[in-house]
């Protein structure tokens, strides 16, 4: 297409154009590696990324220029700190510390490298586990004055945890320790028998300076008795394994095309195997069948696509399939509603146990709750403890339950069918990273006992519509004066009711349960179960709860399922509620005798858009529980 | 498949996933080569079906003209939804690259701009062409890059990223950019146009244009607007331009190079980087920075 009337041409046939069709097609032919680099704090892994680029040839002037300015007063005059090419942003800068995952790409004439560097302070282990993601292997940095530390371990647990397979442990400032052999054959020995277990395909240690360049795009002249290749040499080497193209064909469905009358096809990323025209491909949840009739692409309909392409199936003959969906080859993905996995816990606040999240696995995106934490694991020894929660960088085993059945294979077989990420409900924010060891049940041996009875027959049998009214609010503001009058109104109109109190649970099916946060959602998840059981039995429910959390009555609100919930927040101000004080907890509280008392030293999240709000410092209770019938579409 | 392959399939991943998770998304259009390529790619994602979205053009005014035609004759072509805004209240309050300095004209007829536009039409996703080379504090993008209902970036809020399993979640009023060129290269760019034809506009290619010499660098005179010295006269030189952007703020460098072909035999033996001809990046250490969170592009 030309552009204006003097733009230039391709002018494809001249010289210099051969050239060029040269020069692209050898560029394009390099294969990509991705890897990542990591190391504690000081161990001089900006050094050496900064000295990799700049023997590799690919610092541009200007930043050179403005590297030696910047070097000035942080090194001897004339020396470069190369740190400073790659740490990026103010914070981090000011701080010292690298913050966050820097990006880096460097080609070299055998390999275009896509390098993650993640940041070696603790609090950031997260970002780690982040670039080792999508990573085929890794550079791990170990001071050569101290050898591996506690970090070092935590590195190669975390890179074996996302499975990176090839690992290169670059034993730095070897200058410093003035190039003895016998220094780098004592921390080689040391980190081999950390790594023992951990089941890398390959794992070399290699001496060097970064300062210097010794080993790390050159050999070096110091240490002639290495004998092993330099850092550069082994990452244009390294053989990453054929594990995405090999394998069963996997295509989790990111997007339906259809364009016209008659066109259908579905859109995504072929993850895992190659398929071809006239391939037999299923749908993993659903086990339906359909033989591959075009493989689209812009360029030209395929005859076969392998792993790493974004391709459009079309198939011979409608099946149900959606976003979300896997189409695959056999062996089939597990499909299961129960799974065991790994979790690295990324979130600002703490895990719950018997909280939801929303799963994001593959394409597909659903609520699930974290059913048990099995046990957490020490990612510096291995060792397995009992927890009741898991805090920012925390790993643990815990097992999922998933709102319906997932498709899925163990990450250990494949990282993107098995890697899932959980979301926080409310805040959005991406709070884990799972790694899915196996299925806990199939999710074809599962089926509820169905009764003929159903719930609606119940309920048309009552002649009512079973309802779930949720109230909430701090201790004393009116819950149960409300609730009982609600109650007996509508036992007085015939109709069946009953009222769950939070006390009342508290000593019986709950009595296992304290106050901690833990045991909160705990109590209220139970209490909501069994409203539900209620519900579905016909019943109208009342519940009388604190229930001082938005995403605890969210939840509540989930589990009862197609029964109308209504959440009436019954609302006193606290010196109100406090004065009333009907079972004297809150000069308890006061008196520090009771821990974790709401709108004492616990907070109470008021609900934002209650379906109803009872203002019970300015109302009578009878008042109150009219309003609640009225709402219910009841004058009694 | 190869490196480019692998490039482009990613970036088409990325694109469709906008298209299934978003209610509103648009792709910001800025008529540089990284935006062609975008563009491009969407095509390319969506085929045999349309562009699911529409176009957008953040407009300063002082854009090159050469720009400006070429983006419409583009956005005829491929038959685009193109919408495009001009923050004019700045522009009526005589904010010109002439007349304020460049952070306050950046803030307003850019950033401002870009926020008014998402506004205008109720955009939740942008799709842009940023690639992560380009500069230090670019390098720690991430390919869904979540922005505040205030249109800020704060770089200890991002999501971390695994695998392919993006977190595409939005609360009210904020929005996502999203970076299919994230993995891409300068180099990688190049390489792309030339092996799709990708159509460029006329300014990358080297042409006698009128310059002046500013800051150690050529500026194109490119209307009437351009305030010369007393006694000025601009010279015609073989120049071209390595990126573009306001075009009293777009250096250009002397060159010969007038094809792709010889683009990419120049390219190959650059010494300097490629944001080195803008004027605006280089204002204060961490400028780029500063500029993402207050919401720049």
């Amino acid at each position: 297409m030309t552009t204006a009337p003097d733009a230039p041409a391709l002018d494809k046939p001249s010289a210099a154009a051969e050239r060029v069709a040269r020069l692209v097609a050898a560029e394009a032919a390099k294969g990509q590696l991705r890897f990542l680099t990591c190391g504690s704090v000081d161990d001089g892994k900006s050094t050496l990324l900064g000295r990799l680029l700049y023997d590799a040839g690919l610092i541009y002037e200007d930043q050179l220029a403005t590297l030696l300015n910047e070097s000035r007063g942080r090194v001897p005059d004339g020396e470069l700190d190369f740190s400073l090419l790659l740490d990026g942003l103010l914070a981090e800068r000011e701080q010292g510390i690298t913050i966050d995952v820097a990006w880096r790409y460097v080609a070299t004439d055998k390999r275009k490298f896509i390098i993650a560097d993640c940041p070696g302070h603790e609090q950031y282990t997260r970002n780690m586990a982040t670039g080792a993601s999508r990573s085929d292997a890794a550079l791990l940095l170990v001071d050569a004055r101290k050898g591996p530390t506690v970090q070092t371990r935590r590195h190669l647990f975390i890179l074996a945890l996302m499975g990176v397979r090839h690992v290169a442990v670059a034993v730095n400032k070897m200058d410093l320790v003035g190039y003895e052999k016998a220094t780098f054959d004592r921390i080689a020995a040391e980190i081999a028998a950390v790594a023992e277990r951990l089941g890398f395909a390959e794992l070399r240690a290699v001496p060097v300076s970064a300062l210097k360049g010794d080993n790390v795009a050159r050999a070096s002249a110091a240490m002639p008795w290495y004998d092993g290749p330099p850092l550069l040499t082994w990452l244009e080497e390294l053989e990453p394994g054929a594990r995405d193209t090999a394998g069963p064909f996997r295509l989790p469905v990111q997007w339906v095309c259809r364009a016209g009358q008659d066109f259908r096809g579905f859109a995504g990323l072929i993850v895992r195997g190659r398929v071809a025209v006239g391939d037999r491909v299923l749908v993993a949840r659903s086990g339906l069948a359909a033989h591959v009739a075009r493989i689209v692409t812009a360029d030209r309909d395929l005859e076969a696509a392998e792993a790493g392409a974004s391709v459009i199936l079309v198939l011979d003959r409608e099946l149900d399939v959606a976003r979300g969906d896997v189409l695959c080859a056999e062996p089939l993905p597990a499909v299961a509603d129960q799974i065991q996995a790994h979790l690295l816990w990324t979130g600002s606040a703490p895990l719950v146990a018997g909280r939801r999240y929303l799963m994001r696995l593959g394409t597909d995106e659903l609520p699930v709750s974290i059913m048990t934490l099995k046990h957490a694991i020490d990612v510096e020894t291995g060792a397995k403890t009992a927890v009741r929660s898991l805090a920012t960088n925390g790993l643990a085993v815990v097992t999922l339950a998933t709102d319906r059945p997932i498709a899925f294979d163990p990450y250990a077989e494949n990282r993107d069918t098995g890697g899932f990420v959980l979301i926080d409900r409310m805040t959005h924010e991406t709070v884990a990273a799972g790694m899915i060891d196996f299925p806990l049940r199939r999710a074809t041996a599962i089926s509820w006992q169905h009764f003929d009875a159903t719930p609606s027959a119940r309920a048309a049998a009552m002649g009512q519509t079973p309802v779930i009214l949720w109230f909430t609010g701090l201790s004393g503001a009116g819950k149960s004066t409300i609730a009982n009058i609600v109650d007996r109104k509508l036992l007085q109109a015939g109709r069946h009711s009953f009222v769950l109190d939070g006390d009342n649970v508290r000593h019986g099916l709950n009595k296992d349960l304290g106050f901690t946060e833990a045991d909160r959602v705990e109590n209220i998840r139970r209490v909501a179960e069994v409203a539900r059981l209620m519900a579905d039995a016909g019943l109208i429910v009342l519940v009388c709860l604190i229930s001082p959390f938005a995403r605890e009555r969210a939840l509540a609100r989930e589990i009862a399922g197609p029964h109308p919930f209504f959440e009436v927040f019954v609302d006193a101000p606290l010196a109100v509620a406090e004065s009333r004080d009907p079972k004297g907890l809150y000069a308890k509280a006061r008196a520090g005798a009771l821990r974790n008392f709401t709108g004492i030293d616990a907070p109470y999240e008021a609900p934002v858009a209650p379906d109803l709000h009872l203002r019970s410092d300015q109302e009578p209770p009878e008042a109150l529980a009219n309003a609640v019938l009225a709402r219910l579409g009841l004058r009694l | 498949m190869n490196h480019l392959d692998r490039l482009e399939a990613e970036a088409i991943a990325i694109m469709r996933e906008v298209a299934a998770c978003f209610r509103n998304p648009v792709l910001l259009y800025s008529i540089g080569k990284d935006s062609s390529v975008v563009l491009h790619l969407a095509r390319k994602a969506f085929y045999p079906a349309s562009l699911p979205f529409p176009v957008l053009h953040v407009d300063t005014g002082w854009k090159f003209r050469d720009m400006i035609r070429h983006r419409d004759e583009v956005a005829a072509r491929y038959g685009l939804d193109l919408r495009v805004h001009t923050n004019e209240q700045a522009a009526r309050a005589n904010i010109t690259p002439f007349t304020v300095t460049s952070a306050v004209y950046n803030q307003a007829m850019k950033t401002e701009a870009l926020k008014q536009a998402l506004a205008r039409w109720g955009f939740d996703a942008a799709i842009g062409g940023a690639r992560r080379d380009e500069e230090k504090s670019r390098a720690k993008e991430r390919v869904f890059s979540h922005r505040t209902a205030q249109g800020r970036w704060d770089p200890r809020l991002q999501r971390p990223e695994f695998w392919h399993a993006w977190n595409v979640h939005l609360g009210p009023g904020e929005t996502m950019r999203v970076f299919p060129l994230s993995d891409w290269t300068e180099r990688d760019v190049w390489d792309y146009v030339w092996r799709e034809e990708v159509p460029l506009v006329p300014l990358y290619f080297a042409k006698e244009r009128p310059v002046v010499r500013r800051q150690g660098t050529w500026i194109m005179v490119d209307d009437d607007r351009f305030p010369l010295e007393p006694g000025e006269r601009p010279e015609l030189r073989r120049v071209r331009f390595r990126s573009i952007g306001c075009y009293p703020y777009t250096g250009a460098f002397e060159s010969d190079a007038a094809t792709l072909a010889d683009i990419i035999v120049e390219m190959r033996a650059a010494r300097t980087s490629e944001r080195q001809g803008r004027l605006i990046d280089h204002d204060v250490p961490g400028s780029m920075e500063r500029k993402k969170q207050e919401g720049y592009f």
